[in-house]
């Protein structure tokens, strides 16, 4: 494996265990260290790279796979994905095994309980430093924030929201607004 | 339809099960899915089976429904099923990832498929933001969670401290509180 990967892996292996709820909680974090700290791409590149694993199917941590594609090609995907989803996999797969022994209703009514704020933080945090890092401006927020409410209100197909996001954007640069 | 418990599937099976799951799976709503399929369609499961594991996939880390394919591999078919059906979830779906990703890389050229795929960023917020305002209201109106909640905000997204420090400070604090109350 190549030091970059390894580097990649070393990034991703902690932030698994930080991915509380869905993958979401984890990319404020991704960002500070794949752009800020590490510079391994741009903002730009990460706002596509986020898109894009939006778009796809399966677990929203893929982003973590397309990063590492993007850094290292194969070998930087494949540590990317074990790392992000290797620690949290053998946490459940230890936690399966041992629970037909396990009393832990009232220990596991307290992580779900107590992890229920961190959890909103993060994610809270994560759409924050997407939000900022948009390079839109505020068309790009108000198409965002329209998102948010359709989301709230409606029962709207999330996969048919991106493409509107998409080709209204498309349509506004066509007609030479953006 | 015979009544008896059907023979659990293989871990081959398993595998082409979590692998149509996740190559259709768009944007959540996935435990829905598995319910379906493994509860109500097959009667693989018993119901408060699933929502135990459910709910330990919920409240340990990791994606929910990669946790949830490890339980539902693991209740069925042991370790090979558990590492079958982590397999099943994972892999096809990274693959897909990439080459969605290698097909915009190639339309990379036109300024409008960047533009395209900005619009598709900022609705693709909104569903990173929806889910945090969703989150947010599930937590209880009480001094304490609300504290926790908007320190964890302050700390990552304005201090950009390092999650995981922040995660496990925010996160011990916040379950030993809830455990003490019961």
């Amino acid at each position: 494996m190549p030091a970059i990967a390894l580097s990649i892996l070393v990034v991703f292996l902690p932030l698994s265990l930080v991915t509380i709820g869905g993958g979401q909680s984890a990319v404020a974090d991704m960002h500070r260290q794949i752009v800020d700290l590490h510079g391994w791409m741009t903002a730009s590149q990460f706002v596509d790279a986020f898109a894009i694993s939006r778009l796809a199917p399966g677990p929203g941590s893929l982003l973590a796979t397309l990063i590492g594609w993007r850094i290292a090609g194969p070998w930087g995907a494949l540590a990317a994905t074990i790392g992000i989803f290797g620690p949290t996999a053998l946490l459940i797969y230890g936690v399966a095994h041992i629970w037909s022994r396990f009393e832990g209703a009232r220990l596991l009514k307290a992580l779900e309980r107590g992890l229920r704020p961190v959890a909103a933080g993060t994610i809270l945090a994560a759409s924050y430093v997407l939000l900022a890092s948009l390079d839109s401006g505020w068309i790009g927020r108000g198409l965002a924030l329209a998102s948010t409410a359709l989301l709230m209100a409606t029962p709207i197909n999330p996969l048919l929201l991106i493409g509107g996001g998409a080709g209204c954007f498309a349509l506004l640069h066509l007609v030479g607004l953006a | 339809m015979p009544v008896s418990t059907p023979e659990p599937p293989s871990p081959a099976q398993l595998f082409l099960i979590f692998a149509r799951i996740g190559l259709t799976s768009f944007g959540g709503g996935l435990s829905g899915w598995l319910l379906r399929e493994f509860v109500q369609q097959r009667k693989l499961m018993s119901e408060e089976d699933f929502l135990n594991g459910l709910s330990i996939a919920q409240a340990l880390p990791g994606v929910n429904v990669t946790n949830m394919a490890i339980w539902i591999g693991y209740r069925l078919g042991g370790r090979n099923g558990a590492i079958a059906s982590w397999l099943g979830i994972v892999v096809p779906a990274a693959l897909l990832i990439v080459l969605i990703s290698t097909a915009f890389s190639a339309l990379a050229g036109f300024a409008l498929t960047h533009v395209a795929l900005a619009g598709a960023a900022c609705a693709a917020i909104g569903l990173s933001l929806s889910m945090g305002l969703t989150a947010a209201r599930r937590v209880p109106r009480r001094a304490f969670p609300l504290a926790i909640m908007a320190a964890t905000f302050v700390a990552v997204a304005i201090l950009q401290w390092p999650l995981i420090w922040t995660v496990l400070v925010a996160g011990s604090l916040s379950v030993a509180v809830s455990y003490s109350r019961g």
